[in-house]
């Protein structure tokens, strides 16, 4: 894929702003080492991204063939090497006895059941140039930080549609969005679902904590690429540029005391089979490490943004897709799954049936327009979406779908303690 | 055969059969209730925790004894919370003790299981505490007040049946307390085998829950924990592991 796709100049940039953009686009030297904590980042010497990073560079998936493939699906139980195999092109025409085995995996792990949530999003400022967002700091729209009232607001509105889980999310602006922010976003939440997760910029270990604190108790973290210089080329500045940082993140929060984190990459921006492999790793060598801790992975694929609708995942189609989930659920099969409304109704129809175990529903990835999308009313003052999405279903639509389709919805499976 | 109850924490059930918690469905409540014929049903508290409508407790029979669980509990403080939060739910002073650190595997924590099974038994729960068939943790847990033993067959969920039947052998034959085997019972033969064996009850989910016909299966558990009972009161005839018995003993030229 060439970055250069992702470059767009917005007439109303200054002519400062506009040489600075071209800069870091077109001189890496510009760019600051993408591999070296800024100041006040902390570092927690894990050994985990270097056994995944030794993993991913290692695996030539064109390596594997038909027999590793059937090899693979005649285990019990599915070792690293099967995996592989089962990511790899082989496996495509096996996809649906790939299904198969993980349909059985995942009604052994989780039954029938679907779980059903919504995301909030509090905030759109970033300060961020990740080229393929449409939240980047160059892209023109309109920010919004909703204030204390009206994200109570909002969420008394969800929580009126019956959602009893919520993930807060906020652009990566630690100055428009900053913990204390972010906290009092927690605490409000708690009064209103049964259930609180946050998908935030990385933060520190005693920041997680005082979130655990406020009331959240999963975070999500996508490393977006697992390949270092491909994130080095997609993430041209801010904070967020920092590849350890961002790794490490997940394991920051599980010794912040959180219960449970997510992990994915967005698959499309680089080599979707190897970063499926290392987001899987991540998972697995974690794990290992902190046997206590609830994991899940998403599959996010790559969607139009505002100013550019050329963007797509390229080379990962929707068999694709499920090749990756089903490898996923075949490798990991006591992990959640979590299908957003990225992807389209018949696909998450489909794939909740075979691997997924989570769905969003009535989303907006828009900020402060709850009340319009889901009551007809019509509010100003609005801030634009991170992305388009393809399944605009609401929790009613979606919680009627799954029970037709056979599934039992479920809207929490948490206690607080 | 004289009346053979089942008594556990002072109620009398007839049903040997438990319907255990995870993969729930209105179905497959019905079919446990009325097929399997179970007197008790596990809830996860966890799954209670919900707005009204949602609640499992919403769709458990009157006449059945709810059967709490603490799964989501890492250590014995956060099992004891959760246990008494299922009381003030009104779920009654039964509780299943599950403590788990680790989500791979779900296997139980039987040092934590000790300790929460001793401060919630002195509140006057009746407790159930899920186990690894240990026998110092059965006689700690029989020390500390548990109502029975719920020793795990094989891992939870994994249908690959009694993968530690020695171990809970040994359990049913030194301890004084009841021993309902727990998890990992995949079917109505290995559900019929460890009563055979003298466990006091059987508890399943996932072996109905995943069948393809529910009420069938449902009712095939059924049969099996009756069978294997009755074998078990019956006393079972001697098995050989090798060999043959001679029906002339080998020894019968001995004169003085």
């Amino acid at each position: 894929m060439q970055e250069n796709q992702f470059f767009v100049d917005s007439p109303r940039l200054g002519e400062k702003a506009l040489v600075r953009k071209h800069l870091l686009e077109q001189e890496p030297s510009c760019r600051g080492s993408h591999m070296e904590y800024m100041e006040g980042m902390e570092q927690i010497h894990s050994d985990i991204m270097e056994k995944v990073q030794k993993q991913m560079q290692e695996y030539d998936y064109d390596r594997y063939t038909a027999a590793d493939v059937r090899q693979a699906l005649a285990h019990r139980s599915c070792s690293l090497e099967d995996f592989k195999a089962l990511l790899s092109p082989a496996a495509l025409p096996y996809l649906e006895e790939m299904a198969a085995r993980s349909k059985l995996e995942t009604s052994r792990h989780f039954g029938n059941t679907v779980y059903l949530f919504t995301p909030i999003y509090i905030s759109n400022y970033c300060e961020n140039y990740c080229v393929y967002c449409g939240f980047n700091c160059y892209n023109d729209i309109t920010r919004k930080r909703l204030t204390r009232e009206e994200i109570e607001k909002e969420m008394k509105v969800i929580s009126d549609s019956g959602i009893e889980e919520i993930l807060i999310l906020t652009g990566e602006s630690r100055s428009m969005s900053d913990p204390e922010y972010i906290g009092e976003a927690c605490k409000l939440a708690a009064k209103y679902f049964r259930n609180v997760g946050l998908e935030i910029y990385p933060v520190n270990t005693d920041e997680y904590r005082y979130l655990h604190e406020c009331g959240a108790d999963y975070v999500t973290v996508f490393q977006e690429t697992y390949d270092s210089d491909k994130y080095e080329a997609l993430h041209l500045m801010g904070h967020k540029r920092i590849f350890p940082y961002r790794f490490e993140a997940q394991e920051r929060a599980i010794l912040g005391g959180m219960r449970g984190v997510a992990f994915s990459a967005l698959l499309g921006l680089s080599d979707f089979r190897k970063d499926a492999l290392a987001s899987a790793l991540h998972v697995y060598y974690l794990q290992r490490k902190y046997p206590h801790v609830e994991y899940s992975l998403s599959c996010p694929r790559l969607r139009p943004i505002i100013n550019n609708d050329s963007l797509s995942p390229l080379n990962i189609h929707e068999k694709e897709l499920c090749q990756v989930l089903c490898a996923y659920r075949i490798f990991l099969p006591y992990v959640g799954i979590t299908v957003s409304s990225r992807e389209q109704k018949h696909f998450r129809d489909g794939i909740v049936k075979i691997a997924a175990t989570k769905v969003s529903a009535g989303v907006s990835t828009g900020i402060g327009d709850h009340e319009s999308k889901y009551e007809g009313k019509k509010e100003e003052g609005t801030g634009d979406e991170q992305f388009e999405i393809s399944d605009g279903r609401s929790l009613r639509q979606m919680y009627q779908d799954m029970t037709e389709e056979g599934l039992q919805p479920v809207l929490n499976d948490y206690v607080c303690v | 055969m004289k009346k053979d109850a089942f008594i556990l924490g002072g109620k009398e059930f007839t049903s040997r059969f438990i319907l255990g918690s995870g993969k729930y469905s209105m179905e497959l409540i019905k079919a446990a209730v009325e097929n399997a014929g179970a007197e008790i049903v596990t809830l996860a508290v966890r799954r209670t925790n919900t707005k009204k409508g949602e609640s499992i407790l919403d769709y458990i029979p009157p006449h059945v004894t709810l059967l709490p669980n603490t799964s989501g509990a890492r250590d014995a403080e956060e099992a004891i919370r959760i246990a008494r939060m299922a009381r003030e739910l009104g779920c009654g002073d039964f509780v299943k003790v599950e403590i788990m650190k680790d989500s791979k595997y779900l296997l139980p924590d039987n040092t934590e299981t000790v300790k929460a099974a001793r401060t919630l038994a002195g509140e006057g729960f009746v407790v159930l505490p899920y186990m690894y068939p240990d026998l110092y943790t059965a006689r700690a847990l029989a020390d500390a007040g548990a109502a029975a033993v719920m020793p795990l067959a094989s891992p939870i969920g994994s249908n690959k049946g009694l993968c530690t039947r020695e171990f809970i052998q040994i359990l049913i034959d030194e301890t004084e307390l009841p021993v309902i085997v727990d998890a990992g019972i995949g079917r109505p033969s290995q559900a019929c085998e460890a009563m055979e064996m003298g466990a006091a009850a059987i508890m399943a989910n996932t072996a109905i829950a995943t069948a393809g016909d529910i009420p069938a299966m449902a009712g095939a558990f059924k049969s099996a924990v009756e069978a294997g009972r009755a074998a078990y009161l019956s006393g079972l005839g001697r098995v050989l592991e090798r060999g043959a018995a001679a029906s002339d003993p080998l020894t019968g030229f001995l004169r003085d």
